[in-house]
């Protein structure tokens, strides 16, 4: 196989960004990506695009509209859609493109322009459920994660303010990642306090809806040898998804992101994960889920996560530096488009390039990770230095 | 390209107007069991990679990728949504084997689109939200545009384009697949209702139901899974702009691009003299002969005279569409393009019954995704 590098990133202000179009975001982000990897668009052989539900920006063949934006015209240009799963599959989308032979230069871009669903975003997820069995009972997302924090939280005997403490790790990281949309220096009785939304789930529990695009530049060796002396490769991808039945599982934990992280760590030859990843960037669009993502990442036991989170393990400074950019509880969570605080933030970190943010430990090993659909989706990307 | 990937199973269902007595989920586990018999593989432990070809609202879903792994047996296993035609997911799950991470993948693409009771106003929301979507009106004026651009750039007729739909109508009297299969002459299409001029009632393809799976394995797996591989050895795909008004209006540049890029990795200089025959997009009359044009299949302008002289019959020298394409099997939405994967590799096989052509060695299937995108993608495959 071909090795691949990765050459440059970035990403847009996370907001809600009404005078922008979803066209201009994918060109902004784009734009500074191919400026930080040094090429410019005619460098470019095959354009990748992930975004989630259409519904949100209100276009049918959403992509078809995008293309232009996100620089495809007369390229090879795709579409992938995994649901949340979209913002770590999408790079994993662009190694096919530069691993068969297919480009020496891929453009990834992830795009999601969430506020012109009106009223709310949340409208478009009254139709992510089964027409028969689910959609009649009228379901909300923050109900059915409520059911899965509750069970996670009983299954392990976990108290509130271990997972609270995670909002608060992340939203103060986010202080330092100048796209931040909520970021904020809280404590653990500021977010066990706030208003509740279905209980266990209050609201600083939970990522805000945002707008926004992030692009990520893929190379081959022989390209990126020729613009950095010290490029960051690709070094594992996985992938799975569970039965739609959501109802029929434990929820307790992930399984489905287990697979897709064992999956990703015998492709980059990891035998110990708690040992050979430096920093990690799960999803965490609740706090919660970010637990829950460490477990199924298998980088420490299950149940151990909260307790890893109070020692500090999980702080920037700590043995496992976990969603140093802010995360999405801290950044924003423009669906797709929180490729730029996944795989973009480790791609920034492993090549020393994440400012403040950065983390002291020098890594080389990192790892994103993305979750969606029906709570079934789990997408894993490992990166590694030389 | 050498031979690295094959298709090793191929399955579908019929297809039909509509399919009251199934769902969608039906549809897909009757098109991907025939494929997973035909190929002898048990999906949950042979098959390394699903792809499923959808966009949410034909389906009627937001996430429609949580809904796609059950029917599939993809249960706990890698599996994606693209957003594309079905050459497209193809293509993905070409480039994943490439790419070493998998050895066999299932493709799947299907329309349901008898539950779709809003089609054209699903379509006019795909046209770009401010400068198209307010004109309004039936989305398919844009057809009525661009084949009256076609023929007066290109110097063919409306007779022409008639021929293609009595070519393809009858085509599909032999093939037990397709709905639409008639004795139609120039004469009926001419004098059908004009509904988006010249754009007449017969020269536009009626909407389908139905489901189709193809499983790809890398060479080294072929020869334990089937007799009969189908290589596949190019493909390509591409996009003009998605501006209707910054188009060419007269010439399918994504086919032309698409096409070019498939030929250069089939290491085919002369596609005329090359390959034996071809399945291209006609939704409408006249996309056949501009994408048989873009194709290099016929010079600039030739498509149509070329139809008249019978060398595009299932007799000619160079048969196109002996499926009987989008106007004789119907309008599959994204399954179109993996509707003519499936018609070359049957071809290719010698198991195309009643239609069978005979001595070939070499197909190019071509797919386009329709009003108002300008995307497209082509694959060659070999014996």
């Amino acid at each position: 196989m071909r090795r691949v590098a990765v050459l440059g990133g970035g990403m847009t202000i996370f907001r809600r960004r009404l005078q922008e179009t979803g066209k201009e975001m994918s060109f902004e982000a784009s734009r500074m990506a191919l400026n930080e990897a040094g090429l410019e668009l005619s460098d470019v052989d095959s354009v990748v695009l992930g975004s989630a539900p259409d519904a949100f920006d209100g276009i049918h063949l959403k992509g078809e509209n995008l293309l232009d934006g996100a620089g495809a015209v007369g390229k090879p240009y795709i579409r992938v859609f995994v649901g949340g799963g979209t913002a770590v599959f999408t790079p994993i989308a662009g190694w096919w493109h530069v691993a068969s032979g297919l480009a020496d230069v891929c453009l990834v871009v992830a795009e999601e322009k969430m506020s012109s669903c009106f009223p709310h975003p949340q409208s478009a997820f009254g139709h992510i459920w089964d027409p028969i069995l689910d959609r009649p009972l009228k379901p909300n997302l923050v109900w059915i994660f409520a059911m899965e924090m509750n069970r996670y939280m009983t299954v392990h005997n976990v108290r509130k303010e271990d997972i609270a403490r995670v909002a608060v790790k992340n939203k103060r990281n986010a202080l330092d990642h100048p796209s931040a949309q909520l970021a904020a220096d809280l404590t653990v009785d500021d977010v066990l306090n706030s208003e509740v939304m279905a209980w266990p789930v209050q609201r600083l529990d939970i990522s805000p809806p945002s707008d926004g695009a992030s692009a990520l530049i893929l190379a081959s060796e022989d390209v990126a040898k020729k613009l950095t002396d010290d490029p960051v490769f690709l070094a594992g991808a996985g992938w799975c998804i569970d039965s739609t039945m959501w109802t029929d599982r434990d929820l307790y934990f992930p399984e489905y992101v287990a697979r897709a992280a064992r999956m990703a760590y015998k492709m980059a030859k990891i035998e110990n994960p708690r040992k050979e990843i430096d920093v990690a960037e799960p999803y965490d669009p609740f706090d919660y889920k970010e637990l829950h993502h460490m477990e199924g990442l298998l980088l420490c036991d299950k149940g151990e996560a909260p307790i890893l989170t109070r020692e500090g393990v999980t702080q920037r400074d700590g043995d496992l530096p976990t969603c140093p950019s802010g995360g999405l509880l801290g950044v924003g969570n423009p669906i797709a488009a929180t490729m730029g605080i996944k795989a973009c933030e480790i791609y920034w970190q492993l090549a020393g390039k994440a400012g403040k943010r950065q983390v002291p430990t020098d890594p080389q090993t990192g790892i994103c990770q993305a979750w969606g659909d029906l709570m079934q989706y789990g997408s894993v990307l490992i990166m590694r230095r030389g | 390209m050498e031979r690295r990937i094959a298709v090793v199973g191929a399955g579908s269902t019929t297809f039909e107007p509509d399919t009251v007595g199934q769902s969608w989920k039906e549809l897909m586990y009757e098109g991907a069991s025939s494929a997973y018999r035909d190929a002898g593989l048990n999906p949950r432990k042979d098959i390394d990679s699903f792809v499923t070809c959808a966009e949410d609202y034909w389906e009627g879903f937001s996430i429609y990728d949580e809904f796609v792994p059950d029917q599939l047996g993809a249960v706990l296993r890698p599996a994606c949504t693209v957003s594309g035609d079905g050459l497209h997911g193809l293509a993905i799950a070409c480039i994943q084997i490439m790419s070493g991470m998998v050895d066999v993948v299932a493709v799947e693409a299907h329309s349901k689109i008898s539950d779709l009771i809003t089609y054209n106003d699903v379509v006019l929301h795909a046209f770009d939200p401010v400068y198209n979507k307010p004109l309004a009106g039936h989305p398919y004026y844009v057809v009525g545009m661009e084949m009256n651009a076609f023929l007066d750039s290109s110097g063919n007729t409306e007779e022409h384009c008639a021929g293609v739909v009595s070519k393809n109508r009858t085509n599909a009297l032999r093939n037990p697949l397709a709905p639409y299969g008639g004795e139609i002459s120039v004469d009926d299409v001419m004098e059908s209702e004009p509904l988006f001029s010249p754009a007449k009632k017969l020269d536009i393809s009626e909407l389908v139901d139905g489901s189709i799976v193809l499983v790809l394995a890398r060479a080294e797996k072929v020869k334990e899974i089937t007799d009969e591989p189908v290589w596949i050895t190019g493909f390509g795909w591409n996009s003009d702009t998605p501006w209707l008004e910054g188009r060419d209006w007269g010439r399918a540049s994504y086919a032309e691009s698409s096409s070019k890029m498939a030929y250069k990795m089939a290491g085919i200089a002369n596609p005329v003299d090359e390959v034996d025959f071809a399945e291209v997009d006609d939704k409408f009359s006249y996309k056949e002969l501009m994408h048989i044009e873009a194709l290099g299949l016929a010079g600039r302008g030739q498509a149509g005279s070329d139809l008249e002289s019978g060398r595009f019959h299932p007799d000619g020298d160079f048969p196109i569409n002996v499926s009987g394409g989008s106007l004789g099997c119907g309008n599959l939405l994204e399954a179109s393009g993996l509707h003519r994967a499936l018609e070359v590799v049957l071809q290719l096989r010698g198991k195309a019954d009643g239609r069978q052509l005979k001595d070939v060695e070499r197909g190019l299937a071509q797919s386009w995704r329709g009003v108002p995108t300008a995307s497209g993608a082509a694959m060659v495959f070999e014996r």
